[in-house]
């Protein structure tokens, strides 16, 4: 029987409200129990004395890149890159080729995640056919196949008669709008946000409100329409502010962030470093204030990381040609951790709630807990030892990350994904056992 | 003073002090341009590339002259003849010439911060003739030559850029270099081609013209993009000259004695006339010629056997 005790360590479970030092027993795959001193005879046992137990974290955006760019990344290597960040489900967006705008790519997706990977695959569907705006997708359809929310991601839908259409269709489907909100004729040919970095560095600039004047006509039909309406990848803040209202008015309206938005700004631009050109673009010094309000003022209710792995020759050319996007599922943690954490801005419990339990809320896929009956996904973290970022050693096939040598605290030690080892940290050892 | 760097990227990375020994280089070049036999052998047997992604004549003979005038071996890449057409990476390019075993680039790129990406991957050095917004350093170099040649004083002097300041790197590489010698600086143009942002360079920003030219040493005029229209960065061409264009009645709102600067190729009769153009306060052709002093001076003070920099 296939059976383990997570033994001593500080279990976070914000969706139970456990927030305490305990064991969890885990059998064929599922959580049995969690409490203290748990008396079990198990030869497989894991020391997690100051260490801590959290659900698997949800990560509601990740680009797996599979069908299409398997260049950049595979259903295998991101998942491998997710187990890696202590990550147990990723939700995956639809700009692969062909795109997620029907029933035989979800099963595709579906297929080769119990082939070959590492932790649960979520699709997100599309909301165009062909991600093109002109026309609705077979959302029902896409329903049925599996899709746990509805995006076009990086290219939003600019025709606000298809996005209400849309919105209606879906509410009654009961799936979220995921947008990743973008004024095209705004942004233009802009490659970072408008402002003094753009004109010292002589790059075309994105006004800010190319985002916030997209989230307030989402926010305005998600009004109007009784849908669900998620903010992929907030940046400014003044769409902070926007969600801030329309959660006052009580609209079903969530969002999320990304680390790079709470620990970079466009001061970091320096020298043409492509590992910091992503969409949208990294903010100045007051939207980043912003977004560490909202995060703390539960405004922004999930972290999630959009990662974006890329080929190296897509990133090393020219500024303005270089791809957009980081990658990030295997530096999630140790920034929430290091940079939300420590400094204070949330409590650890806090942080764990927006990794797990909300983005699961959002998709509404039962994720994100260690309630008895649960799959044991189930993630152990160092959260005292620093260790460095080496990109080199990533599972993802993508390089492409600005945190490289940064030194940071809270890595996973231990990753199971349904009661199996998925991730073992090559300093973390278990009595008689190796992965 | 010993010159360090390999490459000349930016003015902005420049101090007052290397700015004063480019010019002060350069005036000792322009006597080598005024020879019958117009030729030093200063930089014999060293080989430069000139490689130009963007359409340029100016700029492009004024370093090809430069360098020939110094005895060095040159040529010259248009990006439409190399094999950037077929698909190759610019660096994989760059590293084709590197295995050549060139002493210096000289880059024009329209992607602001390419002369930042290649030095930092090659042993040549690295000239930046102007790279997309961000800056044109020789430019502002040969413009502050030209400028002092008439008012020896910079830091008592007004310049006024009018025009598009977004999209020039004459612009920027202007500001930094005029900013460090001291000199009071404006910049004047539509709204849609001047962010307010630039206030926060230390310049003062005009909306109008004749305020703008009020108590102007040097108007510097920038070339209009025709094709900026478009782009709804505004109206007609029209309009632009009659806001914007200097005429000789615009030029009596500056100081007497003022001077008229233009980075080339001009369009006449749109952000200058041509009674300016051809007319008294132009400097336009003393910029061509210190053109070439500079950038002997650049090619020699990044290439040149300079007993100076030699370490003890």
């Amino acid at each position: 029987m296939n059976t383990w005790l997570i033994q001593g360590g500080h279990v976070i479970d914000p969706a139970n409200h456990w927030d305490d030092e305990a064991d969890i027993w885990i059998q064929e795959g599922v959580i049995k129990k969690v409490g203290k001193h748990l008396k079990i005879s198990t030869d497989k046992v894991i020391e997690a004395k100051n260490k801590l137990v959290v659900p698997g974290l949800v990560d509601m955006h990740v680009h797996l890149r599979e069908p299409g760019f398997e260049y950049k990344e595979t259903i295998k290597t991101g998942t491998q890159a997710a187990v890696a960040g202590g990550v147990t489900s990723v939700a995956c967006m639809p700009n692969t080729n062909p795109p997620i705008d029907d029933q035989a790519i979800v099963h595709f997706i579906h297929h080769k995640a119990s082939e070959e990977g590492f932790c649960h695959v979520y699709p997100i569907g599309c909301i165009s056919k062909q991600r093109q705006g002109q026309e609705m997708a077979e959302i029902g359809e896409l329903k049925k196949a599996g899709v746990v929310a509805l995006s076009d991601d990086g290219s939003p839908v600019m025709n606000s008669e298809l996005m209400r259409r849309v919105m209606e269709y879906a509410r009654e489907q009961d799936l979220t709008i995921i947008d990743h909100c973008e004024d095209l004729h705004l942004s233009n040919e802009g490659v970072i946000y408008e402002g003094s970095t753009s004109l010292r560095l002589g790059l075309r600039g994105i006004p800010a409100i190319s985002e916030t004047i997209m989230v307030s006509r989402n926010i305005l039909l998600a009004e109007m329409t009784g849908a669900r309406f998620h903010v992929a990848h907030l940046s400014t803040a003044g769409s902070v502010e926007l969600v801030r209202q329309a959660k006052r008015k009580g609209l079903a309206v969530t969002a999320e962030t990304a680390p790079h938005y709470w620990t970079l700004s466009d001061q970091f631009i320096k020298t043409y470093n492509t590992h910091f050109k992503m969409k949208p673009p990294l903010g100045s010094e007051a939207d980043v204030a912003a977004i560490r309000k909202g995060i703390q003022d539960g405004v922004i209710d999930c972290l999630a990381t959009d990662h974006a792995p890329h080929a190296s020759t897509e990133k090393q050319c020219e500024f303005e040609l270089a791809a957009f996007g980081i990658v990030g599922l295997e530096t999630l943690f140790p920034l929430t951790y290091t940079h939300l954490v420590e400094p204070q801005v949330i409590s650890l419990s806090k942080a764990i709630e927006m990794l797990t339990i909300n983005p699961a809320k959002v998709l509404g896929i039962s994720k994100g807990t260690l309630s008895e009956g649960a799959e044991a996904d189930v993630t152990i973290f160092d959260i005292k030892t620093s260790q460095k970022v080496d990109v080199s050693q990533f599972k993802s096939k993508g390089r492409n990350s600005p945190f490289n040598g940064w030194e940071l605290r809270g890595w996973p030690m231990i990753t199971m994904v349904q009661g199996h080892i998925r991730y073992q940290h090559p300093q973390f050892h278990i009595k008689g056992y190796q992965l | 003073m010993i010159w360090k760097s390999k490459d000349l990227l930016s003015i902005e990375e420049l101090s007052k002090n290397e700015i004063e020994t480019i010019l002060e280089t350069a005036v000792s070049f322009k006597s080598v341009s005024e020879r019958t036999v117009k030729k030093v052998p200063t930089l014999r047997g060293k080989t430069v590339v000139l490689f130009f992604q963007e359409p340029s004549t100016r700029t492009r003979t004024s370093f090809e002259l430069a360098s020939k005038r110094l005895s060095a071996d040159n040529l010259t890449i248009q990006s439409s003849a190399s094999s950037l057409t077929k698909g190759e990476t610019l660096l994989d390019t760059m590293k084709t010439l590197e295995s050549m075993k060139i002493d210096a680039l000289v880059i024009r790129h329209s992607c602001s911060g390419i002369p930042h990406l290649l030095a930092q991957s090659m042993q040549a050095s690295v000239i930046n003739a102007g790279d997309g917004f961000h800056e044109h350093p020789t430019q502002a170099l040969l413009d502050l030559l030209t400028v002092r040649e008439n008012h020896p004083h910079l830091d008592q002097l007004t310049i006024t850029f009018v025009g598009d300041i977004l999209h020039s790197r004459v612009v920027r590489s202007n500001i930094y270099a005029f900013k460090k010698m001291g000199a009071r600086i404006r910049v004047c143009g539509p709204p849609t081609l001047l962010p307010k942002d630039f206030e926060k360079w230390g310049v003062e920003v005009f909306y109008h013209l004749d305020a703008a030219l009020q108590g102007t040493d040097v108007i510097y005029v920038l070339r209009l993009q025709l094709e900026r229209q478009k782009k709804n960065l505004f109206p007609t061409l029209r309009e632009y000259s009659q806001l914007y264009g200097i005429t000789s009645d615009r030029l009596l709102k500056a100081n007497s004695g003022a001077i008229v600067l233009h980075p080339g190729p001009m369009n006449r009769g749109i952000e200058i006339s041509s009674g300016v153009a051809d007319g008294s306060a132009a400097r336009i052709d003393d910029q061509v010629s210190n053109g070439v002093a500079i950038r002997m001076a650049v090619l020699y003070l990044l290439l040149g056997e300079n007993p100076e920099r030699r370490t003890p």
